[in-house]
């Protein structure tokens, strides 16, 4: 289906990393559009190859084969200056607050990295606006990330993806790091940000609370393959795929009473489809 | 919230800690007495090499054949006469400046070859690395000393040139002082924001990765001086300098021929060259103390502890612990140095009591306190925490002023289960040993009954194989057998209570489900009684029967959990459960 509004569209992704005798593929055949201005979450726990996808579509995970086409324009291997044409337009928000910033810079200097080609005025108008847009008071650009909360951190890396003006961000577990009420506010931003922009978002998460409050549709992951991909609603409340619904089920619900029928429920269907014990992945991953 | 007023409400979230504000490195060097010394005395090193011409009584080669072998404080030549009847204390002024000179030849040329290099090596790595690796492992397998003496016969003597040489010898030091630096940062995730953003790579490295290794650098360019000024003297006193220009080691090397003649003429330039060096050394570690230390909090004094503690409002008297209490934690303040003499409190008057059967939820955000209770508990309390008051209660003795009952309780009849297994487990020890070697420490079982008892148990949490599972390390097993096995070690002590630190939130959904479900099985076969810290109201709500809601370093809430949920007292608290999200329901 080739529509006029596809932004991001990604065909048969294979990516695989050579370890000592035979290859571990991470990703096996994963293929999904996105449309402007529309979210997709992609769900699944450690080890699914979430996060690889993030990576592969970012040009930080090397692509073993398959096609990434980003407003019509093949971007599956770019180099880095032909990224800087082609792919500016995706940018993305990591996972750790921490480790994103650069804790030796300040967040002026983090934020119009990206913006090297315009004056020095220029820059210090389009830090106040960045800082402005994700709720920062304007005086924070003299300061370091240290001085900053997990929350605020993360606003700013919200802010440095939004200096190029991107029309797709990949959010790898942006508020995975977060206390439940900053989460609550950082995700309120980032839809705000979407009614404002129409950017669109590739929104990694485990946590399929998180997905359900973001998403349009969700991809569920699994060993590196979509097992189910449907609206949101649709997953949420009719899940398909075994795997989909034994995840949603394992969810705590914060709610006793549901939570002690769901546990029941759960328990049922795991003898249904004969498992008890986890399943069975990659011992060591981590996202 | 579709329309979202919540993105427009000013941010409330508090600074994780509130940074004193940075001094200035300088300023926080002259504070340490050794490193201030250390920079008067450079610095007129620096003023003396300068200014020689002016400050030296006389030229270095003038000569009054009256004061040969003159000792020193005796005649015109304060530090004395060398053999030829030169004032030793105007050559050393003089030779100041030669030193200070090769000095900065062998910084310069080891700081040059050896960031470049490593950061060339650390960034890209691959062939790059290897190469560079190999030579700088040839180099240091190079005998300095022996080199720099060949290099004399070849090109004779010139000290800038053996400095030279010497600083390449040296430069493996800083090479892989940088490669292991930026190997480490290659990683972070802020890179990965500058290579998304399009920055080349030479942009990278020089606004990222130079930064990163500035301090290090730094540090060690006080080592690398040291080590030029003992080589250049080193070489000097062996004969290899030039004999036309004076230099410490070549007037330390003449004043030691003649030491028969006159003793006291090697006493200046031997303290110059050592004084030069610590000096150097003792800069360079004062540096790493003041850029690389994490906390700059000093201890309190008794005083200071005394006032905090004074401080600190005695509550009335409480009623005692309930009959059937297992565990009762009063009025407990925790607090840590504030780093201006005072203390901060991270736990402000905590009480809870935990019955047998019960698991009681300590729920809360980020620096809430609610480890630090769990920790105090335990009597893990990291070493800077100051206990400002309160009790722990346990089976009649108060854990925290009776340490002997405290060490006997922990392991055997208060067990815990850590947040991340892998990191609790020892990589270099297989799963069996270091469950038997938890299990002996506090029961006395031989080896095959502690083997046999914990073979029981870890099939009983779920582990299939438990056999093979005892031969394995813990780099073989996943995260949630891990955490079997922490738990495996929790409850072989056979304790009453089980103190768990958000023992789930390292694992995938689905297996702490099966985690969950493993510890409420536990706690109904054995009554035990169990302090769940958690931020996860899902977890809250599926395994807890009483929960605690901490807040700013208090309990403002407890209820049974039914009851929390459905009619929450505090503001708090429905602020907290109106963040969850629910996997099936849009909020």
């Amino acid at each position: 289906m080739t529509d006029a509004t596809t932004l991001l569209r990604v065909e048969h992704l294979d990516v695989a990393y050579a370890s000592r005798r035979r290859q571990a593929k991470v990703i096996d055949d994963v293929g999904f559009d996105l449309a402007a201005g529309e979210t997709l979450g992609l769900v699944g726990e450690s080890g699914s190859g979430k996060t690889t996808i993030g990576r592969a579509i970012l040009g930080l995970a090397p692509v073993s084969s398959g096609r990434i086409e980003f407003e019509g324009r093949d971007v599956t291997r770019l180099t880095r200056r032909e990224r800087r044409g082609a792919a500016r337009g995706i940018q993305a928000i990591f996972q750790d607050p921490y480790s994103s910033l650069n804790p030796a810079m300040t967040i002026a200097d983090i934020l119009v990295e990206p913006i090297q080609d315009v004056g020095s005025a220029q820059k210090r108008e389009r830090v106040r606006q960045l800082l402005d847009a994700v709720g920062l008071p304007a005086d924070s650009g003299h300061r370091h990330a240290r001085e900053f909360s997990g929350g605020q951190r993360q606003r700013i890396a919200i802010a440095r993806a939004l200096a190029l003006e991107p029309r797709l961000i990949i959010c790898d577990e942006p508020t995975s790091a977060l206390d439940m009420t900053t989460q609550t506010r950082v995700l309120g931003l980032l839809r705000e940000i979407q009614q404002r922009t129409s950017v669109a978002y590739l929104f990694i998460s485990h946590d399929l609370g998180v997905v359900r409050a973001m998403s349009d549709r969700t991809a569920v992951l699994l060993h590196g393959r979509i097992v189910e991909l449907g609206s949101a609603e649709q997953i949420a409340e009719q899940p398909e795929h075994p795997y989909t619904r034994r995840l949603q089920l394992a969810t705590p619900v914060a709610d006793p009473v549901l939570q002690a029928q769901r546990r029941e429920q759960r328990l049922r269907v795991l003898r249904e489809q004969g498992l008890t014990d986890e399943p069975k992945g990659p011992a060591w991953t981590s996202n | 919230m579709s329309a979202d007023p919540v993105a427009l409400i000013p941010d409330v979230e508090r600074p994780a800690q509130a940074p004193a504000p940075k001094e200035h490195v300088l300023r926080r060097l002259a504070r340490d007495p050794l490193a201030l010394i250390s920079m008067v005395y450079l610095a007129i090193i620096v003023v003396v090499g300068l200014g020689a011409p002016l400050l030296a009584p006389h030229s270095p080669n003038h000569v009054d054949l009256t004061l040969t072998n003159a000792a020193p404080f005796t005649s015109e030549f304060l530090l004395g006469g060398d053999a030829s009847g030169r004032d030793i204390l105007s050559r050393l002024l003089w030779a100041t400046r030669g030193t200070l000179l090769a000095c900065v030849v062998v910084l310069v040329v080891s700081t040059v070859v050896g960031v470049v290099g490593g950061l060339l090596a650390g960034y890209f790595q691959g062939r790059a690395e290897t190469v560079a690796s190999w030579v700088s492992d040839a180099i240091m397998a190079l005998p300095g000393i022996v080199l720099l003496i060949a290099l004399y016969t070849v090109i004779g003597p010139s000290i800038i040139t053996a400095m030279a040489v010497f600083g390449l010898l040296i430069a493996p030091s800083n090479f892989r002082l940088v490669r292991a630096v930026v190997a480490g940062m290659r990683n972070e995730l802020y890179v990965d924001a500058a290579k998304v953003s399009g920055l080349p790579d030479w942009r990278i490295i020089f606004r990222h990765v130079l930064l990163a290794v500035r301090a290090p650098i730094i540090i060690q360019s006080g080592f690398v001086l040291a080590a030029g000024i003992g080589i250049q003297a080193g070489l000097e006193f062996l004969g290899l300098g030039d004999p036309r220009t004076p230099s410490w080691g070549g007037i330390l090397q003449q004043s030691f021929t003649t030491i028969y003649l006159n003793r006291g003429a090697v006493v200046a330039p031997a303290l110059l060259v050592c004084f030069t060096t610590l000096a150097f050394v003792l800069l360079a570690n004062a540096l790493r103390d003041v850029l690389q230390s994490g906390s700059r909090h000093r201890p309190l004094t008794s005083r200071q502890l005394a006032a905090a503690r004074a401080s600190v409002v005695t509550p009335e008297a409480e009623p005692g612990p309930a009959d059937d209490a297992l565990l009762t934690v009063r009025s407990l303040r925790i607090g840590y140095p504030d780093g201006a003499g005072g203390v901060r409190q991270v736990v402000s008057g905590v009480g809870l009591s935990v019955r047998r059967g019960e698991i009681h939820g300590l729920v809360g955000e980020s620096g809430s306190g609610k480890s630090q209770t769990a920790f105090a508990v335990l009597g893990l309390l990291p070493k800077d925490a100051i206990v400002l008051g309160g009790s722990v209660l346990f089976d009649g003795a108060d854990l925290l002023a009776d340490r002997d009952a405290a060490r006997a309780a922990r392991g055997a009849r208060i067990a815990y289960v850590p947040q991340e297994p892998m990191s609790n487990l020892d990589p270099t020890i297989t799963i069996g040993r270091q469950l038997t070697a938890g299990l002996r420490a506090v029961r006395r079982l031989s080896k095959r009954e502690a083997r046999e008892h914990l073979l029981r148990l870890l099939g009983r949490v779920g582990i299939a194989d438990p056999e093979t599972v005892f031969d394995l390390y813990p780099h073989q097993i996943s995260g949630g057998m891990a955490q079997r096995v922490l738990i495996t070690g929790a409850i072989a002590g056979d304790p009453d209570l089980i103190v768990a630190d958000e023992p789930t939130t390292a694992l995938d959904v689905t297996v702490q489900a099966d985690v969950l479900e493993l510890l409420r099985e536990l706690r109904d076969e054995r009554g035990l009684g169990m302090v769940l810290v958690t931020h996860d109201l899902g977890v809250v709500a599926d395994i807890c029967d009483t929960v605690s809601v901490m807040h700013d370093g208090e309990i403002v809430e407890c209820q049974p959990v039914r009851a929390l949920f459905t009619s929450p007292r505090e503001p708090y608290t429905r602020e907290l459960l109106s963040s969850a999200l629910d996997p099936e329901e849009m909020p």
